[in-house]
């Protein structure tokens, strides 16, 4: 059976230089996948698809990951003016920092692809490739694959929709589900839904607090 | 004024045979209520199911789905409204003539249902149009949409034809058409229309 590993290793023998990674899915399913560099991604799908028989592509999805935010204490010394014996000295010293780093979160785009040629069962495991954007910004452009798997288009221009990826090179790129005048990117774990709460029979929870939040603006609106 | 039932059998028995106006007006109306022939979500397949054979929703003078708003007399919402279908759903009833009614069948039409929260569902189609009954379940089976088209007839029976509660058709002033939502940056612009669905009282007794 043709693995991740494996598959990985044909590319980068075919094409030296692709910017190409393997990430772990350490879950038992153990479904690894490729992370492909935006650049090359154009030309790997076409080998996947030409070369490797991966003519098939099923599902496209997209993944936001927002920016990360991470603590790290840090041993560091530091020269510092200290009375020593009535005079001063600089004296080495070792002191604890917390260093907070922020890692810029970004957008993925997910492919799963199949053999149809081969079927499933030569060595041709479903096989998972991953686009990642600059950011979750300004830098949201990926090469669309529809040119490569043409079952692509409606799913691509959903990522679009839903998560605000623009795909570049794609033939037909408009909202799916929403509406064109729509300005959001609802999948995106930063949206907010317009407050149309005020009539919550059963609230609880975020929607509880929703629902609060809401009728205390009426009230407020309400007394000016 | 209506006719007493009891000296109305008498006089069927003695082979007369009174009505009002009234009565009669709105006994064939109730009889022929032609239901509008779309579907928006899963709900329409119940609705499908009930005018066929099994169910048979022609026997309740539903006799035809007409393909046209200009011809049908009823708007059945069977299915989840989203917001992009929403101002579509308003100006199809717009363009149906009186008289005309609704029922929103199922929890998606009537309240969001299951996609209550989502992002692109309306809160129940009651927020832009008038609705006659409403329907819970997802889906309501055949059963619960006949028993709601069967509450309707009762309600267009018992509308008179003239004073305060008379039927929008025959009132010269009444609201004809509804404003049609617009689709703006965030969400439907008016998100609600307030002449139709006023901020319901909280059932709980809770006050803000
Ligand atoms: S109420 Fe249930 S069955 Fe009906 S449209 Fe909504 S989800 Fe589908």
């Amino acid at each position: 059976m043709k693995t991740s590993e494996q598959v990985l290793s044909d590319l980068q023998a075919a094409m030296p230089g692709v910017k190409i990674s393997l990430l772990a899915n350490p879950s038992p399913s153990a479904q690894h996948s490729l992370l492909v560099a935006a650049e090359d991604a154009l030309r790997v799908a076409a080998y996947l698809r030409d070369q490797l028989g991966y003519d098939y592509c099923s599902n496209v999805t997209g993944v936001d990951w927002l920016d990360k935010e991470t603590t790290e204490k840090m041993k560091t010394s530091r020269t510092v003016l200290k009375q020593v014996d009535g005079v001063e000295q600089s004296v080495e010293e070792t002191v604890e920092e917390t260093v907070k780093r922020i890692e810029p979160g970004y957008l993925e785009a997910v492919y799963h692809l199949f053999s149809m040629k081969h079927g499933p069962t030569d060595p041709h495991p479903p096989l998972v490739i991953r686009m990642r954007t600059g950011n979750r910004g300004d830098a949201v452009e990926l090469p669309s694959l529809t040119p490569v798997w043409r079952s692509a288009e409606f799913q691509e221009r959903e990522i679009f929709d839903l998560y605000g990826i623009v795909f570049r090179g794609h033939r037909d790129l408009r909202r799916l589900l929403m509406w064109d005048e729509f300005e959001d990117h609802p999948m995106r774990r930063d949206y907010m839904d317009p407050d149309d709460y005020e009539y919550e029979p059963t609230p609880h929870d975020e929607v509880l607090k929703r629902a609060d939040q809401q009728r205390l603006q009426a009230v407020q609106g309400g007394a000016q | 004024m209506a006719v007493e039932p009891d000296l109305k059998i008498e006089l069927g028995k003695q082979g007369v045979f009174v009505t009002t106006l009234n009565e009669l007006y709105n006994w064939g109306r109730r009889n022929s209520v032609w239901p509008m022939q779309f579907g928006l979500a899963c709900c329409a397949i119940e609705m499908i199911a009930t005018t066929m054979a099994r169910y048979d929703l022609a026997r309740f003078g539903a006799e035809v789905f007409r393909p046209s708003p200009r011809q049908a007399d009823l708007m059945i919402i069977s299915g989840t409204v989203t917001k992009k279908m929403a101002p579509q759903v308003v100006r199809l009833y717009n363009q149906m003539a009186e008289p005309r009614y609704v029922i929103a069948m199922g929890a998606c039409a009537i309240s969001g249902g299951p996609f209550k929260q989502g992002y692109n569902v309306l809160k129940g189609i009651d927020r832009y149009i008038p609705v006659d009954v409403h329907i819970p379940g997802c889906p309501p089976r055949p059963e619960a949409l006949i028993h709601a088209f069967m509450t309707l007839q009762k309600k267009i029976e018992a509308q008179p034809l003239t004073g305060e509660a008379r039927p929008r058709h025959l009132n010269a002033e009444a609201q004809g058409e509804f404003p049609v939502p617009v689709p703006s940056a965030h969400d439907l612009e008016p998100p609600v229309n307030r002449l139709v669905w006023p901020l319901p009282v909280p059932s709980q007794g809770e006050s803000a």
